[in-house]
């Protein structure tokens, strides 16, 4: 292993007091990106095109989950406030996650007449799972050892994460007819929100400047070409430029679907105050 | 291989008899064996309604999955809701192999269960309106599911019992996640305190009515006698719901709570509990899939199954196309 910068050592966990708020902004979009995508996965449940699916994909949604609580716990460690505090409590305009992550699973809702979409599902996973790996694999490599150690054991889980959603993503846009029309609309559809997963928001160049990760030009590049040999497989144009369509969530701008989401995942924890669940 | 000719050659009675001397004798009867057309019946039906019963079983509880409140419940939700679907999936597998030879997959349990030809377990149709209800299915319904399997651990069909082994395995770890969550809720505030209160009053009759019914002239449907004839299972639905007050009674008087059965009480002399007999006419018309929740829950997996159609096709066209 690399030689850390010699600002940290491996049980700090205050940063540089100037660069403390780029951290903090960078561990926000790092939980609430993998904690609302985990809440849109366990929506799913019980409702997957088949059973084994069903239980992969609860597996994949538990992994992410899990990466969000880690996340949220350094943000613990760094005085911000309890790890479910920060996942449940938070209204919507203090969170950094990608519109791309918040927005529903398709019609309905998870317990009445859920009309979801798969290839919506499908597209999102594997699009964000690139990200996701490209994102991870900058941050082994930087300077906060809390974070790098961090996301060397999420790397682990992920190769899996990728593996399964690539081959959806292939196996249904190689399909005839109806499949493929639908995974090509959901591939726009993912695409003009894309860009609000790459960016780093505002502080971005600050995190860049701390050394916590790479910058986002560099990041974005490296995510389209992990992307670019599965348009090949499935011999599709690709589709740039990617948007920002609902918002840059990065920034605290969201959609009425987070809102609703956070009434769901935070309903409990809000039901009595003060409660040990 | 001369065995394999001679048995061949036995009469169908001489067939049942050497069957009935393996299983007596304690040996497993494995998928290819033959077997008597009444077990497999029985077998199919069983394990058929035990899968489905899986993974309807998931959808009261995954109703709080995403509500779970905190980071730690919502994984500990996760895990065992997913469990149950991988209870369902094992399961569906042993049915598969026992109605191969009449032409039939398991496309046809799961269309069974959403044409409502095949029942799913009387517990699964009822609401789980709070938290505390998801808590509750934990502890006491896969407590009861326990007892219930382990039952049937030594069945005298082996693909059935070795899925058992695996399954009980993981209730176990279901039943202390629920207990869990009863044991926060019970030591927490009054508000919490009620919650759970009203929960067991919800749950106290589809518990007592999990065992089914004593004997088979309440409903006229009782399966016990013949899976007790074929050894597989050892115990009457009575002694299981008797095991059951016996492990879960004082652990609930323990907590603080009250069982919403004022004569419920161990009477001494005749060595086993009292109680208030449920309403085995409800029952009857719950597993008919007359329940609060029964239609609301298959509608959701129609709806599921609809929405996904174009995806089963796209996969059943890639399968031809490989
Ligand atoms: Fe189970
Ligand atoms: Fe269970």
């Amino acid at each position: 292993m690399e030689r850390r910068d010699s600002a940290m050592s491996k049980t700090q966990v205050h940063f540089h007091p100037d660069g403390q708020e780029a951290l903090v902004e960078l561990l926000f979009q790092l939980a609430d990106d993998d904690f609302l995508l985990a809440y849109r996965g366990s929506e799913w449940l019980g409702l997957a095109p088949h059973i084994e699916e069903d239980i992969a994909f609860s597996s994949i949604s538990q992994d992410t989950m899990g990466h969000a609580a880690m996340y949220y716990q350094l943000l613990e460690d760094l005085g911000c406030g309890s790890a479910d505090e920060l996942a449940h409590a938070r209204p919507a305009a203090a969170r950094r996650n990608a519109v791309l992550l918040e927005r529903v699973n398709g019609p309905g809702h998870y317990l009445r007449e859920p009309r979801y979409d798969w290839a919506f599902t499908v597209v999102r996973q594997y699009f964000y799972t690139q990200a996701k790996r490209i994102r991870l694999e900058s941050l082994t490599k930087r300077v906060y050892t809390p974070l790098a150690e961090v996301a060397a054991k999420i790397q682990v889980e992920l190769h899996y994460h990728l593996l399964h959603w690539h081959t959806w993503f292939v196996q249904l846009t190689n399909a005839p007819g109806e499949a493929r029309t639908r995974m090509t609309k959901a591939i726009q559809d993912v695409a003009a929100d894309f860009a609000g997963v790459l960016t780093l928001g505002a502080k971005g160049a600050d995190m860049v400047r701390w050394g916590l990760i790479d910058d986002e030009k560099v990041l974005t590049e490296r995510t389209i070409a992990a992307l670019a040999p599965a348009f090949a497989e499935v011999g599709l144009d690709w589709p740039m430029p990617f948007g920002m369509k609902h918002g840059n969530g990065r920034n605290g701008e969201h959609t009425p679907d987070l809102d609703e989401a956070l009434a769901t995942l935070s309903e409990v924890y809000r039901a009595v105050p003060h409660a040990v669940w | 291989m001369a065995a394999m000719m001679t048995f061949t050659r036995l009469s169908d009675e001489e067939k049942y008899e050497r069957f009935m001397q393996r299983i007596e004798a304690g040996e497993k009867i494995e998928a290819d064996d033959w077997m008597p057309d009444e077990y497999r019946t029985a077998l199919i039906k069983l394990i058929a309604m035990h899968a489905v019963s899986e993974i309807m079983g998931a959808l009261p509880e995954k109703e709080w999955v995403p509500k779970a409140p905190s980071l730690r419940r919502k994984l500990g939700i996760m895990a065992k809701v997913q469990d149950e679907m991988g209870h369902g999936q094992l399961l569906l597998r042993v049915a598969e192999d026992l109605m191969a030879p009449l032409g039939k997959t398991r496309e046809d349990i799961l269309e069974d269960l959403l044409n409502e030809r095949l029942k799913f377990h009387n517990v699964f149709h009822m609401a789980a309106p709070t938290w505390a209800d998801a808590g509750l299915i934990g502890w006491l319904v896969d407590g009861a599911a326990i007892m219930t399997q382990t039952n049937m651990l030594d069945a005298s069909y082996g693909p059935y019992a070795r899925a058992l082994k695996r399954i009980c395995a993981e209730e176990v770890f279901h039943a202390q996640h629920g207990e869990s969550i009863i044991l926060a809720l019970a030591e927490g505030t009054k508000e919490q305190k009620e919650m759970l209160q009203e929960a067991l009053n919800r749950w106290w009759e589809a518990l007592l009515m999990f065992f089914g019914p004593p004997t088979a002239d309440t409903t006229g449907t009782s399966k016990q006698d013949i899976t007790i004839k074929y050894r597989i299972r050892t115990k009457t639905n009575e002694q299981l719901r008797q095991d059951f007050f016996t492990k879960y009674v004082p652990r609930i008087w323990a907590l603080g709570l009250k069982i919403p059965d004022e004569t419920m009480h161990f009477d001494k002399e005749k060595g086993q509990w009292i109680y208030r007999q449920p309403d085995w006419e409800r029952f009857k018309e719950i597993i008919r899939n007359n329940g609060p929740k029964s239609q609301e829950r298959l509608e959701l997996r129609r709806t599921a199954y609809k929405q996904n159609a174009w995806v089963r096709e796209a996969l059943g066209a890639v399968r031809t196309a490989g």
